[in-house]
Protein backbone atom coordinates (compact mmCIF):
# COMPACT_ATOMS: atom_id res chain seq x y z
CA UNK A 1 0.00 0.00 0.00
CA UNK A 2 2.37 2.36 1.05
CA UNK A 3 4.69 2.06 -2.86
CA UNK A 4 3.48 4.48 -5.45
CA UNK A 5 1.60 2.97 -8.36
CA UNK A 6 3.69 2.70 -11.37
CA UNK A 7 1.89 5.21 -14.41
CA UNK A 8 -0.36 3.35 -16.39
CA UNK A 9 1.75 0.63 -18.35
CA UNK A 10 0.69 0.51 -22.50
CA UNK A 11 -1.31 -2.93 -21.61
CA UNK A 12 -3.35 -1.35 -19.01
CA UNK A 13 -4.37 1.20 -21.52
CA UNK A 14 -4.71 -0.47 -24.18
CA UNK A 15 -7.10 -3.15 -22.24
CA UNK A 16 -9.35 -0.40 -20.85
CA UNK A 17 -9.51 0.81 -24.62
CA UNK A 18 -10.66 -2.15 -25.41
CA UNK A 19 -12.95 -1.99 -22.78
CA UNK A 20 -14.33 1.30 -23.46
CA UNK A 21 -14.44 0.21 -27.31
CA UNK A 22 -16.74 -3.15 -26.23
CA UNK A 23 -18.64 -0.79 -23.76
CA UNK A 24 -19.53 1.81 -26.94
CA UNK A 25 -20.86 -1.02 -29.24
CA UNK A 26 -23.01 -2.16 -26.58
CA UNK A 27 -21.55 -5.73 -25.92
CA UNK A 28 -22.62 -5.51 -22.83
CA UNK A 29 -25.89 -7.24 -21.30
CA UNK A 30 -28.56 -5.10 -20.02
CA UNK A 31 -28.67 -4.81 -16.73
CA UNK A 32 -31.92 -3.60 -14.37
CA UNK A 33 -30.76 -1.07 -11.69
CA UNK A 34 -32.33 -1.15 -8.18
CA UNK A 35 -30.61 1.88 -7.17
CA UNK A 36 -32.98 4.43 -7.68
CA UNK A 37 -33.49 5.60 -4.51
CA UNK A 38 -30.14 6.61 -3.67
CA UNK A 39 -29.54 6.75 -0.23
CA UNK A 40 -31.39 5.28 2.61
CA UNK A 41 -33.49 8.55 3.05
CA UNK A 42 -34.30 8.33 -0.68
CA UNK A 43 -35.14 4.51 -0.58
CA UNK A 44 -37.95 5.40 2.43
CA UNK A 45 -39.29 8.66 -0.03
CA UNK A 46 -39.81 6.11 -2.45
CA UNK A 47 -41.44 3.37 -0.52
CA UNK A 48 -43.65 5.95 0.73
CA UNK A 49 -44.73 7.08 -2.38
CA UNK A 50 -45.28 4.33 -4.41
CA UNK A 51 -47.69 3.03 -1.20
CA UNK A 52 -49.83 5.63 -1.44
CA UNK A 53 -49.61 6.45 -5.08
CA UNK A 54 -50.96 2.79 -5.80
CA UNK A 55 -53.83 3.30 -3.37
CA UNK A 56 -55.02 6.53 -4.34
CA UNK A 57 -54.93 4.72 -7.90
CA UNK A 58 -57.35 2.38 -6.55
CA UNK A 59 -59.12 4.39 -4.81
CA UNK A 60 -60.26 7.14 -7.23
CA UNK A 61 -61.02 3.75 -9.81
CA UNK A 62 -63.27 2.62 -7.17
CA UNK A 63 -64.91 5.81 -6.58
CA UNK A 64 -65.47 6.71 -10.11
CA UNK A 65 -66.75 3.20 -11.45
CA UNK A 66 -69.30 3.13 -8.18
CA UNK A 67 -70.44 6.89 -9.35
CA UNK A 68 -70.73 5.58 -13.34
CA UNK A 69 -72.27 1.69 -11.62
CA UNK A 70 -74.34 3.44 -8.70
CA UNK A 71 -73.22 0.20 -6.68
CA UNK A 72 -72.22 3.11 -4.11
CA UNK A 73 -69.77 1.88 -1.58
CA UNK A 74 -68.79 -1.72 -2.67
CA UNK A 75 -66.65 -1.34 -6.06
CA UNK A 76 -64.68 1.48 -3.36
CA UNK A 77 -64.25 -1.26 -0.89
CA UNK A 78 -62.49 -3.59 -3.31
CA UNK A 79 -60.44 -1.75 -5.01
CA UNK A 80 -59.31 0.42 -1.81
CA UNK A 81 -57.61 -3.21 -0.94
CA UNK A 82 -56.78 -4.08 -4.38
CA UNK A 83 -54.71 -0.64 -4.03
CA UNK A 84 -53.24 -1.71 -1.20
CA UNK A 85 -52.16 -4.45 -2.57
CA UNK A 86 -50.86 -2.71 -5.96
CA UNK A 87 -49.43 -0.37 -3.00
CA UNK A 88 -47.20 -3.38 -0.92
CA UNK A 89 -46.38 -5.05 -4.66
CA UNK A 90 -44.89 -1.88 -5.50
CA UNK A 91 -42.86 -1.77 -2.21
CA UNK A 92 -42.06 -5.30 -2.92
CA UNK A 93 -40.49 -4.64 -6.41
CA UNK A 94 -38.55 -1.38 -5.33
CA UNK A 95 -36.90 -2.90 -2.53
CA UNK A 96 -36.12 -6.23 -3.97
CA UNK A 97 -34.42 -4.30 -7.46
CA UNK A 98 -37.45 -5.43 -10.01
CA UNK A 99 -37.54 -2.28 -11.05
CA UNK A 100 -41.09 -1.51 -12.54
CA UNK A 101 -41.43 -4.99 -14.11
CA UNK A 102 -43.87 -7.41 -13.77
CA UNK A 103 -43.58 -10.65 -12.27
CA UNK A 104 -42.32 -11.88 -8.89
CA UNK A 105 -38.86 -12.81 -9.66
CA UNK A 106 -35.34 -11.37 -11.43
CA UNK A 107 -35.55 -12.39 -15.35
CA UNK A 108 -33.68 -14.95 -15.76
CA UNK A 109 -31.37 -13.19 -18.48
CA UNK A 110 -29.86 -10.26 -16.23
CA UNK A 111 -29.83 -12.53 -13.24
CA UNK A 112 -26.67 -11.19 -11.49
CA UNK A 113 -25.18 -12.77 -8.29
CA UNK A 114 -24.04 -9.18 -7.47
CA UNK A 115 -27.36 -7.96 -8.03
CA UNK A 116 -28.20 -8.13 -4.58
CA UNK A 117 -26.95 -6.59 -1.40
CA UNK A 118 -25.70 -3.26 -2.57
CA UNK A 119 -29.28 -1.03 -1.88
CA UNK A 120 -28.30 2.33 -0.27
CA UNK A 121 -25.40 2.91 -2.56
CA UNK A 122 -26.01 5.88 -4.38
CA UNK B 1 -53.40 38.42 0.99
CA UNK B 2 -50.24 40.01 0.21
CA UNK B 3 -49.02 41.26 3.07
CA UNK B 4 -49.78 38.18 5.06
CA UNK B 5 -47.79 36.44 2.13
CA UNK B 6 -45.17 38.18 2.27
CA UNK B 7 -44.30 36.32 5.12
CA UNK B 8 -45.06 32.94 4.88
CA UNK B 9 -42.68 30.18 4.25
CA UNK B 10 -44.96 29.12 1.25
CA UNK B 11 -44.61 32.80 -0.33
CA UNK B 12 -41.71 31.53 -2.91
CA UNK B 13 -44.02 28.89 -4.42
CA UNK B 14 -46.56 31.60 -5.10
CA UNK B 15 -46.81 32.30 -9.02
CA UNK B 16 -47.03 35.29 -10.46
CA UNK B 17 -48.56 36.46 -13.74
CA UNK B 18 -45.66 38.33 -15.59
CA UNK B 19 -47.55 38.64 -18.83
CA UNK B 20 -50.79 38.55 -18.33
CA UNK B 21 -52.77 36.66 -21.28
CA UNK B 22 -56.33 35.33 -21.56
CA UNK B 23 -58.10 33.46 -24.49
CA UNK B 24 -61.72 33.11 -23.77
CA UNK B 25 -62.29 31.87 -20.24
CA UNK B 26 -58.64 30.31 -19.57
CA UNK B 27 -55.99 32.36 -18.02
CA UNK B 28 -52.50 31.37 -20.10
CA UNK B 29 -50.77 34.16 -18.20
CA UNK B 30 -46.96 34.11 -18.65
CA UNK B 31 -46.06 33.45 -15.05
CA UNK B 32 -42.59 33.44 -13.52
CA UNK B 33 -43.17 29.69 -13.32
CA UNK B 34 -42.92 29.46 -17.14
CA UNK B 35 -39.99 32.47 -17.17
CA UNK B 36 -37.81 29.92 -15.13
CA UNK B 37 -38.59 26.87 -17.98
CA UNK B 38 -37.61 29.33 -20.46
CA UNK B 39 -34.37 30.18 -18.84
CA UNK B 40 -33.77 26.26 -18.05
CA UNK B 41 -34.33 25.97 -21.91
CA UNK B 42 -32.27 28.47 -23.00
CA UNK B 43 -29.39 27.96 -20.33
CA UNK B 44 -28.89 24.16 -21.42
CA UNK B 45 -28.84 25.26 -25.09
CA UNK B 46 -26.21 27.95 -24.26
CA UNK B 47 -24.42 25.35 -21.85
CA UNK B 48 -24.56 22.21 -24.81
CA UNK B 49 -23.88 24.46 -27.50
CA UNK B 50 -21.34 26.87 -26.55
CA UNK B 51 -19.43 23.94 -24.50
CA UNK B 52 -19.10 22.11 -27.59
CA UNK B 53 -18.32 25.30 -30.08
CA UNK B 54 -15.23 23.84 -29.97
CA UNK B 55 -14.81 20.59 -29.59
CA UNK B 56 -11.19 20.16 -28.63
CA UNK B 57 -9.39 16.88 -27.97
CA UNK B 58 -8.57 17.78 -24.72
CA UNK B 59 -11.68 19.23 -23.65
CA UNK B 60 -11.84 22.91 -22.16
CA UNK B 61 -13.76 23.46 -18.61
CA UNK B 62 -17.39 23.63 -20.28
CA UNK B 63 -16.81 20.91 -22.80
CA UNK B 64 -15.85 18.19 -20.28
CA UNK B 65 -18.74 19.19 -18.23
CA UNK B 66 -20.80 18.84 -21.50
CA UNK B 67 -18.93 16.12 -22.36
CA UNK B 68 -19.85 14.50 -19.24
CA UNK B 69 -23.61 15.33 -18.71
CA UNK B 70 -23.89 13.24 -22.52
CA UNK B 71 -22.03 9.83 -21.05
CA UNK B 72 -23.59 10.09 -18.06
CA UNK B 73 -27.16 9.92 -19.29
CA UNK B 74 -25.62 7.08 -22.78
CA UNK B 75 -24.30 5.11 -20.01
CA UNK B 76 -27.33 4.56 -18.13
CA UNK B 77 -29.38 4.35 -21.08
CA UNK B 78 -26.59 1.37 -21.81
CA UNK B 79 -27.45 0.15 -18.32
CA UNK B 80 -30.60 0.13 -17.95
CA UNK B 81 -32.08 -0.57 -21.57
CA UNK B 82 -28.99 -2.33 -23.32
CA UNK B 83 -27.90 -1.39 -26.83
CA UNK B 84 -31.25 0.07 -28.33
CA UNK B 85 -31.56 2.57 -25.68
CA UNK B 86 -29.18 4.62 -27.60
CA UNK B 87 -32.60 5.45 -30.10
CA UNK B 88 -34.33 7.45 -26.77
CA UNK B 89 -31.07 9.12 -25.80
CA UNK B 90 -32.80 12.58 -27.33
CA UNK B 91 -35.62 12.24 -24.89
CA UNK B 92 -34.36 10.76 -21.92
CA UNK B 93 -31.16 13.44 -22.05
CA UNK B 94 -34.38 16.44 -22.53
CA UNK B 95 -35.85 15.26 -19.67
CA UNK B 96 -33.08 15.23 -17.63
CA UNK B 97 -31.72 18.28 -17.93
CA UNK B 98 -35.20 19.91 -17.92
CA UNK B 99 -35.57 19.00 -14.52
CA UNK B 100 -31.88 19.26 -13.39
CA UNK B 101 -31.82 22.42 -14.57
CA UNK B 102 -34.64 23.43 -13.23
CA UNK B 103 -33.69 22.10 -9.47
CA UNK B 104 -30.49 24.02 -9.85
CA UNK B 105 -32.46 27.46 -11.18
CA UNK B 106 -34.88 27.41 -8.07
CA UNK B 107 -31.84 27.35 -5.60
CA UNK B 108 -30.70 30.85 -6.83
CA UNK B 109 -31.43 33.53 -4.25
CA UNK B 110 -35.04 35.69 -5.53
CA UNK B 111 -35.43 32.22 -7.99
CA UNK B 112 -38.24 30.08 -7.96
CA UNK B 113 -38.56 26.35 -8.57
CA UNK B 114 -40.90 25.17 -11.37
CA UNK B 115 -40.70 21.37 -10.03
CA UNK B 116 -41.71 21.95 -6.90
CA UNK B 117 -45.45 22.31 -8.61
CA UNK B 118 -47.16 18.96 -8.50
CA UNK B 119 -48.47 20.14 -12.05
CA UNK B 120 -45.52 20.90 -14.00
CA UNK B 121 -44.05 17.54 -12.69
CA UNK B 122 -47.54 15.86 -13.76
CA UNK B 123 -47.41 16.69 -16.98
CA UNK B 124 -43.78 15.77 -17.20
CA UNK B 125 -44.65 12.26 -16.21
CA UNK B 126 -47.92 11.63 -17.74
CA UNK B 127 -46.03 12.30 -20.83
CA UNK B 128 -43.74 10.22 -20.13
CA UNK B 129 -46.22 7.78 -19.08
CA UNK B 130 -48.26 7.78 -22.29
CA UNK B 131 -45.08 7.84 -24.47
CA UNK B 132 -43.90 4.75 -22.85
CA UNK B 133 -47.73 2.83 -23.38
CA UNK B 134 -47.69 3.75 -26.70
CA UNK B 135 -43.93 2.98 -27.51
CA UNK B 136 -45.35 -0.94 -25.76
CA UNK B 137 -48.28 -1.09 -28.15
CA UNK B 138 -46.20 0.07 -30.38
CA UNK B 139 -43.89 -2.37 -30.47
CA UNK B 140 -45.82 -5.55 -29.55
CA UNK B 141 -49.09 -4.68 -30.90
CA UNK B 142 -51.66 -6.41 -28.37
CA UNK B 143 -49.40 -8.81 -26.98
CA UNK B 144 -48.54 -5.88 -24.91
CA UNK B 145 -51.59 -6.71 -23.11
CA UNK B 146 -49.90 -9.73 -21.10
CA UNK B 147 -47.53 -6.93 -19.20
CA UNK B 148 -50.47 -6.96 -16.92
CA UNK B 149 -50.40 -10.93 -16.35
CA UNK B 150 -47.62 -12.03 -14.33
CA UNK B 151 -45.76 -15.18 -15.53
CA UNK B 152 -45.72 -18.41 -13.77
CA UNK B 153 -48.94 -17.89 -12.24
CA UNK B 154 -51.65 -20.28 -11.95
CA UNK B 155 -54.95 -18.67 -14.10
CA UNK B 156 -57.11 -19.13 -11.17
CA UNK B 157 -55.20 -16.14 -9.61
CA UNK B 158 -55.77 -13.77 -12.97
CA UNK B 159 -58.48 -12.16 -11.91
CA UNK B 160 -57.15 -10.98 -8.36
CA UNK B 161 -53.55 -10.63 -10.04
CA UNK B 162 -54.64 -8.09 -13.14
CA UNK B 163 -56.33 -5.72 -11.62
CA UNK B 164 -53.85 -5.47 -8.77
CA UNK B 165 -51.08 -5.17 -11.89
CA UNK B 166 -53.03 -3.12 -13.74
CA UNK B 167 -53.21 -0.69 -10.44
CA UNK B 168 -49.61 -0.85 -9.97
CA UNK B 169 -49.11 0.59 -13.82
CA UNK B 170 -51.23 3.11 -13.42
CA UNK B 171 -49.66 4.72 -10.09
CA UNK B 172 -46.29 5.20 -11.77
CA UNK B 173 -46.90 8.64 -13.40
CA UNK B 174 -48.19 9.19 -9.73
CA UNK B 175 -45.10 8.45 -8.20
CA UNK B 176 -42.95 9.64 -10.40
CA UNK B 177 -44.05 13.05 -10.22
CA UNK B 178 -44.93 13.01 -6.18
CA UNK B 179 -41.62 12.35 -5.55
CA UNK B 180 -39.97 15.07 -7.23
CA UNK B 181 -42.77 17.57 -6.76
CA UNK B 182 -42.11 16.11 -2.80
CA UNK B 183 -38.85 16.26 -2.29
CA UNK B 184 -38.71 19.70 -4.30
CA UNK B 185 -41.59 21.12 -2.28
CA UNK B 186 -40.10 19.73 1.37
CA UNK B 187 -36.32 20.71 0.96
CA UNK B 188 -37.78 24.45 -0.28
CA UNK B 189 -40.28 24.67 2.70
CA UNK B 190 -37.40 23.55 5.25
CA UNK B 191 -35.14 25.94 3.98
CA UNK B 192 -37.95 28.89 4.29
CA UNK B 193 -38.72 27.95 7.77
CA UNK B 194 -35.68 27.76 9.12
CA UNK B 195 -34.00 31.43 7.03
CA UNK B 196 -37.10 32.77 9.38
CA UNK B 197 -35.82 31.58 12.44
CA UNK B 198 -32.16 33.69 11.43
CA UNK B 199 -33.84 37.18 11.93
CA UNK B 200 -36.39 35.96 14.52
CA UNK B 201 -33.96 34.69 17.33
CA UNK B 202 -31.37 37.61 17.18
CA UNK B 203 -28.08 36.39 18.32
CA UNK B 204 -29.12 33.13 18.49
CA UNK B 205 -29.94 33.10 15.03
CA UNK B 206 -26.40 32.21 14.15
CA UNK B 207 -27.73 28.17 14.75
CA UNK B 208 -30.53 28.31 12.50
CA UNK B 209 -28.13 30.51 9.92
CA UNK B 210 -25.68 27.52 10.37
CA UNK B 211 -28.29 24.56 9.47
CA UNK B 212 -29.37 26.89 6.30
CA UNK B 213 -25.89 26.70 5.22
CA UNK B 214 -26.13 22.89 5.45
CA UNK B 215 -29.33 22.36 4.08
CA UNK B 216 -28.59 24.23 1.01
CA UNK B 217 -25.30 22.31 0.34
CA UNK B 218 -28.00 18.89 0.74
CA UNK B 219 -30.76 20.47 -1.88
CA UNK B 220 -27.66 20.52 -4.17
CA UNK B 221 -27.53 16.78 -3.56
CA UNK B 222 -31.32 16.09 -3.31
CA UNK B 223 -31.29 18.96 -7.21
CA UNK B 224 -28.93 16.34 -8.75
CA UNK B 225 -30.35 13.07 -7.13
CA UNK B 226 -34.10 13.58 -7.93
CA UNK B 227 -33.15 14.54 -11.82
CA UNK B 228 -31.38 11.55 -11.57
CA UNK B 229 -34.49 9.02 -9.97
CA UNK B 230 -36.60 11.22 -13.10
CA UNK B 231 -34.41 9.92 -15.51
CA UNK B 232 -33.39 6.35 -14.29
CA UNK B 233 -37.18 5.68 -13.52
CA UNK B 234 -38.15 7.14 -17.21
CA UNK B 235 -35.51 4.70 -18.73
CA UNK B 236 -36.78 2.02 -16.29
CA UNK B 237 -40.17 2.32 -17.88
CA UNK B 238 -38.77 1.92 -21.31
CA UNK B 239 -36.98 -0.90 -20.71
CA UNK B 240 -40.44 -2.37 -19.96
CA UNK B 241 -42.17 -1.37 -22.84
CA UNK B 242 -39.22 -3.00 -25.41
CA UNK B 243 -38.73 -6.40 -23.33
CA UNK B 244 -42.24 -6.96 -21.51
CA UNK B 245 -41.17 -10.40 -19.74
Amino acid sequence: MTERKPPHSLEDLDARVREAQRRQAGAGPARDNEKAGGSALGMAWRVGIELVSALVVGVAIGYMLDRWLGTKPWLLIVFFVLGSAAGVLNVFRATSGLGGTVGYRKRLTDAKPDGKGKNGEG
Amino acid sequence: MAEAGAHSPLHVFQIEPIVPIHIGRYDVSFTNSALLMVIALVLTTLFLVVGMRRQALVPSRWQSLAEISYEFIANLLRDTIGNEGKRYFPIVFTIFMFVLFGNLLGLMPYSFTFTSHIIVTFALAICVFIAVTLLGIARHGLHFTTFFVPPGVSPALWPLLIPIEIISYLSRPISLSVRLFANMLAGHTLLQVFAGFVGALGLFGILPLAFVVALTGLEFLIAFLQAYVFTILTCLYINDALHLH
